[in-house]
């Protein structure tokens, strides 16, 4: 965000070595393509990695702290700080306009706390009215300072695509010009985390709890606010206003995957070098903004992220749906076969059972096909020509199916003001989810378990039988 | 009838300021504020796309575009929100960043497509550029205000239910969810109508700024909004007039600074709610406040007045 | 102001098997609940039974799993129109820029139906109001200017407007003091000599028998339902208040992990 003019880009500083040079030549040999190319997309993949790695760790803390408004509101005001400090000194020095741009941070964290306390506004309001309010600030100041380059588009569009072609000599290497203010902010992005991780942790999963064991969770926001406002800073000349986007959604995506707390964070910049990476890459191939393009592709993984992530994927939860829907058509059909057996004249006979009798205890549709499939496959079932017919095993599931439900009915009989023709229908609902462990339970606790309150006997399982 | 150009920018933002602060007393009293920024950053792709499909720059064809991808961001953070386990904070920033970085790509590949087009400058938009408005456009921004005016007044009494106690209006058999998408399509409109003049990323602070500062005025939802309609249409023209004497400034953001120094002014001034009024004593302020009443109108510490009542229990 | 008369077969009010879960996690099981006559009901149980989630359940605010609720025979989303309700104070935001007369005023816009502005009859019910529950004086306050006592009677104040013949009030004597509580209760008895059904959400088992006809008695399930004499008995609350059943919280563990990870 801040060049001086005129641009004092070293392009060709003889003499002065270029880390991995030999390598990217190599590469652009065996890809046939000119060694400057290649040598500028390397860098600026190392630049964008780089950028991403330090706002998916200050991400982390944003999302798991529900303040990832503040990183948009910091990413706004920035802007306000480095103006500021223009129309203070009335130049362009990196240094002291690092500075401003992190002392503007703080104010907006500080500042829309303020105007929600003390002006009784909404949170959410404060927010917009102090990132908003510093933003036009910026942009007004910025429009006016013509003589020096002090760029509004970086600020809007990022700069990610030339991150990787203003090589400067450093400590006798020839890097990006970024790395200089990136690589200090990763240090202490990492100084932060090594040295408050036990308190971090805590303040970012229970808040309360930190406080009542003595850790100030104000102090930890506002040295996060304070981490989260460098990050902002040195990244925005890369991405510019886009830095939200690295900040939020490789955190929240790894936050989707993962409960905890290390795996979140590597996880998180993983994902996030990976939206910087094909962003450029696309951006590359379409002629377009590298900056923007990460952003979409960080949108795209979450989308994918959503639909297939292993635990509360969308996927995931649809099919574990559809399964406990088969299983219960299926216990259906079993318990209804126990029953037909019990009112039967030879209880000791195995009941038989037509396929389609089958599909009408088990609901129909398509669901009852696949319950019948699911008998079958685990030998609950015996198909003898058009007839079904319970297994031994079959049997006593049925029959644990069965006590549940009437043990269930009975333990409703006793503790809820329940009418005893309102007992069946809740029982047939939980039948499914009671395991032998409640069924012991509800046995001690009943006064009597011989028989349900409609005066059937409810089966005896031995423990063995139990599913 | 010939106007001047800024006539018809004056026009134009005076219009605007007024329908947001109409639309914007709802969204701030309903903890919405925040909906608008992502509709307007979220607008920015439909913006282009819609450009790129019809290849014109007519400002329907554009704000109709924008209008639906808003819609399309406010509607994918209530599916966040309803399908996985992200925070309301994190959804708003991942649509709005999300959004946002689809139409900078966009825009950037438009402009290198179209190198010799300066029509295809949809940069403009990001910012605002309220000083190239034309007649038509500010015609069309007349039409969106008297639209909304006329459903907020026609529907006054839901909203006002909607926004003070939603489940008392749904209990009363009022369809909650549909005025709450009323409200948002409103929000909605107002802010794309917004874009032209002050742009994607400051287009927000004119629903919230206006309201939030209104409120210092006033205890009545009526007079409230008058009055935020009263400093959005203040600062929309007092913001161009700015721009217009001082060439070069930008005036989405002069408009957007006016209504804070506003703002700021409301919360120091105002009686009752003020800093001024908070921090002395009434007699002192009467001799340089001259619109604090000196009859005891709205008093601070009613339960004292009530016999039933004792004082600890307001707590 | 009398209730309408109804076929005597409906009661006035009919909870059928209403299961309500949080996060798929069931809070309320089962519930069974017939209101035959109009009179005072209170809703008695600790916290964290599910009273509050009960009767919002029942208006149709929280989704049911299982169950249905009618009143006077059909849906209860038919009949909103003749049910008021007493939300808890903490549901709204106190610092709205609103007076107690359109708070009040609020309660009559269910008869209005859309677009129509109330007008000089609804205003003098509003009015009436008021003087009903002895906030007339405060009409023009904004809201958060008001004692937990005045806005508990604001509430109670909307609601009496809404001229309904059931009501559902969530903790109306919540942070009140005792004068207000005897105020609020004449007036609810009034009321229900007038022939409506008042449901009530109360915390205090002192009153109860005092108050109200019938309890509820309530944790997780109902436990007891009925007249106060039969009903309100020191076994009933020992199996209200004696802790909660361990195997529904088993079981609702269950439920919530088998829908979830089966």
């Amino acid at each position: 965000m801040l060049h001086m003019l005129p641009d004092t880009a070293v392009l060709f500083a003889g003499g002065i070595p270029i880390p991995f040079e030999a390598q990217t030549t190599r590469l652009a040999a065996s890809l046939g393509l000119p060694a400057t190319d290649v040598q500028n997309a390397f860098w600026t993949m190392a630049v964008g990695a780089l950028c991403a790695v330090c706002c998916s760790l200050a991400g982390c803390f944003l999302v798991l702290r529900r303040i990832s408004l503040l990183g948009d509101a910091l990413s706004h005001s920035v802007l306000a700080g480095t103006a500021g400090v223009y129309l203070l000194t009335g130049r362009v020095d990196p240094v002291p306009m690092l500075c401003g741009a992190i002392a503007a941070g703080i104010v907006t964290a500080v500042l829309t706390q303020f105007v929600h306390k003390a002006a009784l506004v909404p949170e959410d309001s404060s927010i917009g009215i102090v990132f908003t309010s510093l933003f036009a600030f910026g942009v007004v100041v910025v429009s006016q300072a013509k003589h020096v380059h002090l760029d509004l588009d970086c600020v809007l569009f990022g700069d990610l695509a030339f991150a990787g072609v203003n090589l400067h000599p450093t400590f006798g290497w020839l890097v990006p010009e970024s790395f200089r203010s990136l690589i200090p902010t990763l240090m202490i992005t990492l100084l932060l985390l090594a040295v408050f991780w036990k308190e971090l942790r805590l303040t970012s999963f229970d808040p309360t709890l930190a406080v009542t064991l003595g850790f100030s969770a104000t102090l930890m926001h506002y040295l996060l606010t304070t981490v989260v406002a460098i990050v902002t800073v040195s990244a925005m000349d890369v991405v510019g206003l886009l830095v939200v986007a690295l900040l939020i959604v490789p955190a929240a995506i790894a936050r989707l995957l993962t409960d905890r707390l290390s795996t979140m964070l590597v996880l998180s910049c993983l994902i996030g070098v990976s939206c910087t990476t094909i962003g450029y890459l696309l951006a590359l191939r379409w002629d377009s903004s590298a900056a923007g393009l990460s952003a979409v592709v960080a949108g795209a993984e979450l989308l994918v992220a959503i639909v297939v992530s292993p635990k509360n994927g969308l996927l995931g939860r649809l099919l574990r749906t559809v399964r406990l829907r088969i299983r219960i058509c299926a216990e259906d059909v079993l318990a209804g076969l126990f029953r037909r057996q019990e009112r039967s004249d030879a209880p000791d006979k195995r009941v038989q059972a037509s396929v389609s009798e089958c599909h009408t205890l088990a609901g129909g549709g398509i669901m009852s096909v696949a319950a019948l499939r699911w008998l079958l496959s685990r030998q609950l079932l015996q198909q003898a020509g058009p007839v079904m017919l319970l297994s031994e095993t079959g049997l006593r599931y049925a029959r644990s199916m069965v006590r549940s439900h009437r043990l269930w009915e009975a333990y409703l009989q006793e503790n809820f003001n329940l009418p005893s023709d309102h007992l069946h229908d809740p029982a047939e609902a939980m039948e499914h989810f009671i395991g032998p462990g409640v069924q012991q339970q509800i046995t001690e606790e009943l006064s009597q378990s011989a028989e349900d309150p409609h005066g059937r006997a409810i089966p005896d399982v031995k423990r063995q039988d139990v599913r | 009838m010939f106007f001047t150009q800024t006539q018809i920018v004056l026009t134009g933002t005076l219009l605007l300021g007024i329908a947001a602060g109409m639309v914007g007393t709802f969204a701030v009293l309903r903890r919405r504020a925040l909906a608008g920024d992502v509709v307007a950053h979220s607008a920015l792709p439909g913006l282009c796309l819609a450009f790129l499909t019809f290849q014109s720059r007519s400002m329907l064809v554009l704000l109709s575009g924008a209008l639906l991808s808003g819609l399309l961001g406010a509607v994918t953070v209530s599916l966040l929100k309803r399908f996985t386990r992200l925070r309301d904070d994190a959804v708003q920033g991942i649509v709005l960043s999300v959004f946002y970085g689809g139409g900078i790509a966009l825009t950037r590949s438009i402009q290198n497509t179209h190198r010799n087009d300066p029509g295809a400058d949809l940069e403009s938009f990001i910012i605002g550029q309220a000083a190239t408005m034309l007649k038509g456009d500010v015609q069309q921004i007349a039409v969106v205000v008297a639209v909304t005016a006329g459903i907020v007044l026609l529907l006054f009494k839901e909203l006002k239910l909607l926004s003070f106690d939603e489940q008392f209006c749904q209990v009363q058999g009022w369809s909650a969810m549909g005025l709450d998408i009323l409200l948002m399509l409103l929000t909605a409109i107002t802010v794309v109508a917004g874009l032209p003049a002050v742009g994607v990323v400051l287009t927000a602070a004119l629903l919230i700024i206006p309201p939030a500062a209104a409120r210092f005025w006033s205890d009545r939802l009526s007079r409230m909004m008058m009055i935020a309609c009263a400093i959005g249409g203040t600062s929309g023209v007092t913001g161009t007039l700015l721009s217009a004497r001082y060439d070069g400034l930008p005036t989405g953001p002069l408009i957007v600074l006016t209504s804070t120094v506003i703002f700021a002014l409301s919360w120091v001034f105002a009686p009752h709610r003020g800093v001024l009024w908070k921090s002395r004593d009434m007699t002192d302020l009467q001799s340089f406040l001259p619109w604090v009443e000196s009859d005891d109108t709205v008093p601070r510490a009613p339960t004292t007045l009530d016999p039933h009542v004792s004082a600890q229990e307001a707590s | 102001m009398t209730a309408r008369t109804e076929n005597k077969t409906s009661a006035v009010f009919d909870i059928h098997d209403m299961t309500v879960a949080y996060d798929r996690r069931p809070v309320l099981w089962n519930i069974d609940l017939t209101l035959r006559n109009p009179g005072l009901v209170a809703i008695v149980g600790p916290n964290g039974a599910g009273k509050s989630t009960m009767i919002r359940a029942a208006m149709g605010l929280v989704p049911m799993v299982s169950g249905s609720v009618s009143a006077w025979g059909s849906p209860i989303g038919r009949e909103l129109g003749r049910i008021g309700y007493v939300p808890q104070r903490g549901s709204v935001d106190w610092d709205f820029p609103i007076s107690v007369f359109e708070t009040v005023l609020m309660g009559t816009y269910g008869s209005l139906g859309w677009f129509r502005h109330p007008g000089r009859v609804q205003r003098d019910l509003t009015m009436r109001c008021l003087e009903r529950v002895g906030m007339q004086d405060y009409a023009q306050r904004q809201i958060g200017q008001l004692s937990g006592g005045q806005q508990q009677r604001v509430f109670l104040a909307r609601a009496l407007a809404q001229q309904a013949e059931l009501y559902f009030m969530d903790e109306p004597m919540a942070g009140v003091d005792a004068a207000t509580e005897r105020v609020v209760f004449e007036l609810l008895q009034s009321l229900s000599e007038e022939g409506r059904t008042i449901v009530v959400v109360h915390h205090d088992l002192r009153t109860v028998s005092e108050y109200f006809d019938e309890v509820v008695l309530l944790n997780v399930r109902i436990v007891a339902s009925g007249p106060v004499d039969t009903t309100f008995t020191s076994a009933n609350l020992q199996s209200t208040y004696g802790g909660r059943l361990s195997i529904l919280d088993t079981m609702a563990e269950a439920v919530q992990k088998q829908t979830e990870t089966e």
